[in-house]
């Protein structure tokens, strides 16, 4: 369990934020409503995690979200773009914020981490192949 | 004002469609779609319900709330279960002692004062949300003004006027000022697309002076007539206090080219014009008033695992959100189920498959806000700001200013970032000490004061509330024609509520009308039913 009573962390960390602004950000969204970094790492960092959280496990509430850390799902490549581009459920069709070539990246991203191990990579063409975005 | 660059029909007109582009813009990001009026009808009315009949309410938000207490009073046996230890949902309220765990476990202790907070989720009663405004009035919740335009508060832009904050009011004057002198150049020149009489051109004339302010030659000047509006370089006094002296307008071709027109026009919604409220104390003031009601039919801390119907009635099993333990079971004769199509689409539920395909057809929205306690008021002792909303192109979008205490000593809160769009997304994945770091170093932008009178700060982003999974059902007119009513309809013995169940999302009102509308149904159902001796 993370734990932080807000004052005095905060407190201590907003002079280097202060420091470092307001560019701090890792994948910084345009105002055009994208996100500009073609890195899958940063992508996922400014995106996924924000529910299958840093270490790829998900969580568990009044419902889930689940796991991508070990999920067998992964093994198609196109179906994590897919889902990345169409949303499923709850989750929203985020690819709508990024490029085929984002899209493509976050998915080698998480298919190559959390004890994720498949070789073979997607490309922004591949990942056209699906169609016409929602 | 002699050397104003002046702005040909062309680029006024360009400048017109870029305000409606704006408006629209607006419109589909923060009135959240579909937005309209209410349609309450009054109090509904569910005579004859046939005794003994039980009906299991499912999530204790404004929509299960209202089906408990209406259901109970037209005769019903209710019972509800509730994931969290209190009621309300997303009617919630954080304030200081309050400790708030989102899924991934990071655990925020809230360390405001007594008497200050923010409202996680919404905030604002318009006056036309008659069904909520119906349930403060019949429980006895006091409501306050909610200051949706201050025009002494602030419209930003990180690259406009040097990144200066300029205020509402010079912003709005100008804007205004500007379009009527170009507009009655126009008319005067005879350059509109159609023909005026010379009563009309007169009358037409007349009214842009109104208007925008204008002087005896239809021109927006440094006058009087503008600063009455805009404010005063020097502000009137008494005795021998320096002569009142007006102020200076801002150079059209500077105001169009910031921008900061784009967010003048979000008080004239109707659902955020004037008069438009908050309970005192808190939003969750409603979900309190309704607990004091119907609090002893709702079991807390309820998992719901599993929904399901036969031709006898519905069986729901859940599991102590608490203490774990052995799954429990709950059965009635009918079910309202009223948790977010987010965790409804996880529940093994046996409806039929247009049902099911609409409940796993709605994505629910990223949204941040992020409460900042300071040391004090310093919005109002400093700037003159009661309440109210600045608006910036920043990450943070928009700061609230809190709308009651005004002139307080001691301590104050507003709301430091309210976030849609993928900025939310990107608070979202930040642990919650660095979406407060963030939300001060981007508002100090704004408010320098911050780096000097920052106290404490929490930030909740929807995506992590353990009972939601986001803020709110996200429809598009392709997923509402070939969901909606599906949605809607009684499948057997079920009926879903909610806001996602209205044409009002992420409105308590949506909620409101969609459980009454929903228990209306089913008690004409049940009602209809022959009779059976069990």
């Amino acid at each position: 369990m993370q734990t932080f009573a807000s004052k005095n962390p905060t407190k201590l960390m907003l002079g280097l934020a202060l420091a470092l602004l307001p560019a701090a950000a890792m994948a910084q969204p345009t105002n055009g409503g994208g996100f500009t970094s073609r890195d899958g790492e940063q992508l996922y960092r400014a995106i996924c995690q924000g529910c299958h959280m840093a270490d790829g496990k998900g969580a568990q509430g009044a419902g889930m979200y689940p796991a991508l850390a070990g999920n067998p799902r992964l093994a198609a490549g196109l179906y994590a773009a897919l889902v990345v581009r169409q949303g499923k459920n709850g989750m929203p069709p985020v690819g709508n914020f990024l490029d085929d070539e984002q899209v493509a990246a976050v998915v080698n991203f998480v298919r190559t981490h959390f004890g994720n191990t498949y070789q073979d990579a997607l490309t922004a063409d591949d990942v056209k192949k699906l169609g016409k975005r929602p | 004002m002699e050397q104003k660059p002046g702005m040909s029909r062309r680029q006024l007109l360009a400048l017109i469609g870029q305000a409606g582009g704006g408006a629209v813009m607006y419109q589909a990001m923060t009135t959240l779609g579909f937005a309209a009026q209410s349609g309450y009808t009054g109090r509904v009315d569910l005579a004859g319900a046939p005794k003994g009949t039980s009906v299991l309410v499912l999530g204790a938000g404004v929509a299960g709330l209202v089906a408990a207490l209406e259901l109970r009073n037209a005769g019903y046996k209710v019972q509800v279960l509730e994931y969290n230890g209190r009621a309300g949902g997303r009617c919630w309220t954080l304030r200081g002692g309050d400790t708030y765990t989102e899924l991934g476990g990071a655990t925020q202790h809230c360390e405001f004062d007594p008497g200050l907070y923010i409202n996680p989720g919404p905030w604002r009663i318009p006056y036309n949300h008659h069904g909520i405004m119906d349930y403060c009035k019949r429980l006895g919740v006091a409501l306050e003004p909610f200051i949706q335009v201050n025009f002494n508060a602030y419209l930003h832009s990180k690259t406009a006027f040097d990144g200066k904050p300029q205020r509402f009011r010079e912003v709005q004057a100008d804007f205004q000022g500007h379009i009527a002198e170009m507009l009655g150049k126009a008319v005067n020149a005879n350059r509109l697309d159609q023909n005026l009489t010379g009563e009309d051109r007169e009358k037409l004339l007349q009214a842009l002076r109104s208007w925008g302010a204008l002087d005896k030659d239809y021109r927006y000047t440094k006058s009087v007539a503008s600063s009455l509006r805009r404010g005063f370089a020097v502000p009137a006094g008494g005795g021998l206090m320096p002569v009142q002296e007006p102020s200076a307008p801002i150079n059209p071709q500077q105001l169009m080219d910031s921008g900061l027109w784009s967010n003048l026009s979000v008080g004239n919604e109707t659902e955020f014009q004037s008069s438009i409220f908050q309970p005192v104390g808190g939003m969750d003031m409603i979900a309190r008033a309704f607990q004091r009601e119907v609090g002893d039919l709702i079991r807390f801390n309820s998992k719901i695992t599993s929904i399901r119907q036969d031709d006898h009635g519905v069986a729901v099993t859940y599991v102590d959100s608490k203490s774990g333990g052995a799954a429990q079971s709950a059965r009635a004769d009918w079910c309202v189920c009223a948790l977010p199509l987010s965790i409804l689409s996880q529940i093994p539920l046996n409806v039929g498959p247009a049902m099911d395909a609409a409940i796993h057809a709605v994505p629910y929205d990223a949204a941040v806000k992020i409460g900042l306690q300071f040391k004090r008021r310093f919005w109002e002792q400093d700037e003159q700001i009661y309440g109210g909303i600045t608006y910036t192109d920043l990450p943070i979008q928009r700061i609230g200013y809190p709308n009651a205490d005004y002139g307080k000593p001691g301590k104050g809160v507003l709301l430091g970032a309210y976030i849609f769009g993928p900025h939310a997304y990107e608070f979202t994945a930040m642990p919650p000490p660095e979406r407060v770091q963030q939300a001060l170093a981007y508002g100090a932008t704004i408010h320098p004061q911050y780096k000097q009178e920052f106290d404490t700060g929490i930030a909740v982003g929807w995506h992590r509330v353990p009972w939601t999974n986001g803020c709110y059902g996200m429809w598009t007119d392709d997923t509402r024609s070939a969901h909606y009513n599906n949605l809607c309809a009684i499948d057997g013995r079920i009926v879903l509520a909610g806001e996602h169940a209205s044409y009002i999302p992420a409105w308590q009102e949506g909620a409101v009308l969609s459980s009454l509308d929903a228990i209306s149904r089913l008690h004409a159902k049940i009602v209809a039913q022959p009779r059976h001796n069990s």
